[in-house]
């Protein structure tokens, strides 16, 4: 699904914080995204290679932590991780679940690389 | 030259998210309850549409944003036609509506004269349910020809739902649709989904989908 529009996304939430954090260079970034999430590691990965191009985020590269869709069943408070096509409580088949993890879709941090330090005894910003 | 880790943790649509939020608050403001239509293609959404304006006319004022992703009017040449101010968002190929589209579509339309504001998403299962327009509620548009086996897998789309119209009722005899793997697909996802059955083309159902639009209207101020 509409992988250019998240990685527009990416790219500009990656290069306000780095801008903030002073950095010449971003080398990774990291992104939680759930299972449950419809979006196509590599269809990114390709975006990002076009738009990152002739930025601060160049080169940088893409992890992906995919977490797990796990759900809990209300009725018997079984917890059970999806493998497949969505199922009832595979413990007492209600369909009445909720859902625990894999719904994440955030950029977690960013790696940069920055200017020396200035010395500490400088006033001016620390 | 130092290297060091920034932790960030903001959502990758937060931008649209705020956007959206926006566009409700602007909504709330002048008094306008308004919905977001999604649907796959063929589902029967233009005629959705077309019917409740009619279910609705005179008394309450419609506009209608539709969304397609070629630079066509069809659709919202059938809703002036019907009385009612439409306008028409070309996505450029984009496969969803966004809340930025919807920001400017309602600069377009006379909000101070609306009671509600239809909004006809993209034709698409996927997409349209990751970016929230800031409209007051998410109705899908199902239907019979479609299949039985839609909530398993398109999950996310039904997860956003408020309202769910199930279409082309008037097919169910003629097509293998299992009613009760589809509730459970449904009630898996989204407990207690307001459900309407309607038919388009028999007009079956269509007046409890207006009545509940009725008693969402929001006050004038």
């Amino acid at each position: 699904m509409h992988e250019l529009a998240v990685t527009e996304n990416i790219l500009a939430i990656a290069k306000r914080h780095a801008e903030e954090a002073g950095a010449v260079k971003v080398t990774d970034i990291h992104l939680v995204i759930g299972r449950l999430s419809s979006i196509v590691d590599e269809s990114i990965q390709f975006y990002w290679d076009m738009i990152a191009e002739n930025t601060l985020c160049e080169g940088a590269k893409l992890h992906f932590d995919r977490t797990p869709a796990t759900l809990r069943c209300n009725a018997c408070q079984h917890e059970y991780t999806l493998a497949a096509e969505l199922m009832p409580c595979p413990a007492c088949g209600s369909p009445n679940i909720q859902v625990l993890t894999g719904e994440e879709f955030y950029l977690e941090s960013i790696e940069i690389t920055r200017e020396q330090e200035p010395p500490r005894k400088r006033k001016g910003k620390g | 030259m130092t290297t060091q880790r920034v932790t960030v943790v903001e959502k990758i649509l937060n931008a649209n998210d705020q956007l959206a939020a926006q566009n409700k608050a602007r909504l709330d403001a002048a008094g306008i309850f308004s919905i977001n239509i999604m649907a796959s293609p063929g589902a029967g959404k233009t005629s959705v549409i077309l019917n409740t304006i009619k279910a609705l006319m005179p008394d309450i004022r419609l506009g209608v944003i539709e969304g397609d992703t070629a630079p066509v009017t069809i659709d919202a040449d059938k809703v002036t036609a019907a009385g009612m101010p439409a306008v028409q968002i070309n996505t450029g190929g984009d496969c969803h509506l966004d809340a930025a589209m919807i920001k400017d579509a309602l600069n377009q339309l006379p909000l101070e004269s609306l009671d509600i504001i239809i909004i006809e998403n993209v034709g698409n299962l996927v997409c349209p349910a990751a970016w929230d327009l800031g409209t007051h509620a998410n109705v899908l548009i199902a239907s019979i020809p479609e299949g039985d086996d839609k909530p398993y897998k398109y999950p996310n789309i039904y997860r956003g739902l408020d309202v769910l119209i199930l279409n082309k009722m008037d097919l169910l005899p003629y097509i293998n649709f299992n009613t009760d793997y589809f509730k459970q697909g449904v009630e898996m996802l989204n407990p207690g989904l307001i459900t309407f059955p309607v038919s388009c083309k028999t007009g079956e159902g269509l007046s409890a989908w207006a009545d509940w639009l009725k008693s969402h209207l929001k006050r004038k101020g």
